[in-house]
């Protein structure tokens, strides 16, 4: 278990102050923020490799606030992998593994194993300009791993990768994770978030403003900042089933009961589906036009939104819609009265985790 | 090469301008060097070549050079990094103090180091007693050589070292290295290709000096106060030969490190 509490960090004109969050031993914890607010510095601060200014850091009941970098157990993996460029990839990945009690043989046994288990060994002779990003960030999380980290710490370790590459890196880390290893992870990307993380913490202005698990804090953003920066307002957790009809290229995905038709690639499994709220459209009757989703619901709620107005529906499951308030007036929507919701198959964007 | 405008497959007036410009200061270089070689008879330079006081100053200005720049690489490497990685106060007027060896005329610098090292000084006392003579010994020669070509290592090696990038160092602290040993791993291996480069321009500037390395140390002999000292007596025609010789040994020096610097990865 890892505990935050209270970190603040000054280094030239980045600010991080007062950061709390736990981790606990079995936590893939990423933490989602906009470029450039100072998410690699806080990585560094909790790697040792700058100082704080304020706060602590505690690993399972021990204060690690003021330990060496070398004894921390903290594994970080930057953007940009910062391989060596002069060591072939089995000596940046020995590069780590200590040499106490252990034979040069038994290093090269274990950096062979690590190597396999991310799918770099057929690169072992290879110099890191001659990889391609997804190799490199391979050969980074093995070389991280050969020091045994209590944390691994990655700083927005699929940003500079391919799609297919991408998707590979993201069942790897998966892997680790439910192979035991405690991760801590920066992105700016909400959907890395969704597909990986048991907890996230919103990062805004130097600071974290929101933690919980991913739905929640997708669905309950607790600043109109969390709520701009995800985005997205309608996400439920659920299983998508692969359609009855053949020649159909949607799949059903059901939550809490609820059964939504979705535009996918995948065919089935676990997952998140999100949904804009402004996809969502609302009438008084049935509607007839091509959206595959169409519900009957009472209006639970409305609010105004920074532009138009948010209408929340129960459908047995809460949705979200904006709408304009020349619509609101016109449709007489008020909390209690009850409505058509409806959006597109196309419109539902299915996430796996 | 690349022509700016597309639409002109022709030289642009401006460019053939700076080309001859640039030609003459080109042959400013060449010019004198290649009419002294030329106006050296070969059997003169093979008579030269023969002449043991020759060999000897070169060997002396060779090694004397060269035990200057190893010597000093010693503290100068380490506080090329430092300058490279780390603030601290009044880092702006260590970088000053370093680069003035380059701007005083180096018979002032001759004084400052003979003042510094003579045998009524404390330095050059405590030298004496345990027998390594400064004044007129190579010990001088080897001082005076390395002040004033000390400032060309270390502002080689401090952008070699700025150029690794810092984040590379991090890395290697961050999966357990000690300071030391990034240093000698990651940071070394990675600028030593400026850092040799420096190396190579201080033994250079070290061989080629002149007149600190007459006032310290007159005697013995190196190879530019050897020159001087046969165009005083002896007039233009007897320097000549040892310039050239000097000229070709140095030439080939550098030729060598330079391929070897250039065939390592």
């Amino acid at each position: 278990m890892l505990y935050i509490k209270n970190l603040g960090v000054h280094i030239g004109t980045f600010t991080l102050r007062d950061i709390s969050f736990t981790v606990n031993r079995d936590d893939y914890f990423v933490l989602l923020g906009a470029s450039g607010i100072g998410k690699t510095l806080l990585l560094e601060a909790l790697a040792g490799l700058i100082p704080l200014k304020t706060g602590s850091i505690t690993r399972d009941e021990e204060d690690i606030t003021h330990l060496r970098i070398q004894k921390r157990g903290m594994g970080l993996v930057y953007q940009n992998q910062a391989l060596f460029p002069h060591l072939t990839v089995l000596h940046n990945i020995t590069y780590g593994i200590s040499r106490k009690g252990m034979t040069r043989a038994e290093r090269l046994a274990f950096a062979h194993a690590l190597a396999e288990k991310v799918g770099v060994n057929e690169l072992l002779h290879r110099y890191p300009n001659t990889l391609s990003g997804g190799e490199a960030q391979r050969v980074a999380l093995a070389r991280a791993l050969a020091t045994k980290p209590r944390c691994l710490l990655l700083d927005e370790p699929l940003a500079s990768l391919d799609p297919h590459a991408r998707s590979s890196m993201r069942t790897l880390l998966r892997s680790l994770h439910r192979n035991g290893q405690m991760v801590i992870h920066v992105t700016h990307d909400y959907e890395e978030a969704l597909s990986l993380a048991t907890q996230v913490g919103i990062m805004e202005q130097g600071t974290l403003v929101q933690t919980d698990t991913p739905t929640r804090v997708f669905q309950h953003p607790t600043s109109e900042f969390v709520a701009r920066f995800v985005g997205i307002r309608n996400v439920f957790p659920g299983m998508l089933e692969t359609s009855n009809t053949a020649q159909d290229d949607t799949a059903v995905f059901v939550t809490e009961g609820k059964r939504f038709r979705v535009l996918t690639s995948v065919k089935s499994g676990a997952g998140i589906l999100l949904i804009r709220s402004e996809d969502i459209t609302l009438s008084l009757n049935r509607p007839d036009s091509s959206a595959q989703n169409c519900f009957e619901g009472i209006v639970t709620d409305k609010a105004p939104a920074r532009l138009g107005l948010e209408i929340c529906v129960n459908i047995g499951v809460e949705i979200i819609a904006l709408i304009t308030s020349g619509s609101a007036q016109r449709l007489h929507l008020h909390p209690g009265s009850s409505v058509w919701l409806s959006f597109k198959a196309s419109a539902a964007r299915f996430i796996s985790t | 090469m690349t022509r700016s405008n597309s639409h002109s497959p022709s030289f642009e007036p401006t460019h053939l301008v700076f080309a001859g410009l640039g030609g003459l200061v080109l042959l400013f270089i060449i010019a004198p060097l290649a009419s002294m070689v030329l106006n050296s008879p070969i059997a003169d330079l093979t008579d030269t070549a023969a002449d043991t006081e020759v060999l000897n100053s070169i060997l002396l200005t060779l090694w004397t050079a060269l035990t200057a720049t190893l010597l000093i690489s010693l503290g100068a490497i380490p506080l090329a990094w430092l300058l490279a990685r780390k603030q601290f106060p009044m880092k702006r007027l260590v970088s000053a103090i370093i680069d003035l060896p380059v701007v005083i005329p180096h018979s002032a610098a001759g004084i400052a180091v003979l003042g510094f090292i003579a045998p009524n000084s404390v330095i050059g006392g405590a030298a004496e007693h345990v027998g390594i003579r400064f004044v007129g010994g190579a010990a001088g020669i080897i001082t005076a050589m390395a002040f004033v070509s000390v400032p060309f290592l270390i502002n080689a090696a401090r952008d070699g070292f700025a150029a690794v990038p810092e984040r590379l160092e991090k890395a290697a602290l961050s999966l357990g290295a000690s300071p030391t040993r990034v240093f000698f791993t990651i940071s070394l291996p990675l600028a030593w290709r400026s850092i040799l480069s420096g190396v190579v321009m201080m033994w250079a500037r070290g061989m080629s000096e002149f007149g600190a390395v007459a006032i310290v140390a007159y005697h013995p002999i190196v190879t530019s106060v050897l020159i001087y000292e046969r165009f005083g007596a002896y007039g233009l025609k007897y320097a000549r030969p040892v310039a050239v010789v000097f000229l070709g040994v140095c030439l080939l020096f550098f030729v060598v490190v330079r391929l070897l610097s250039r065939g390592k990865k």
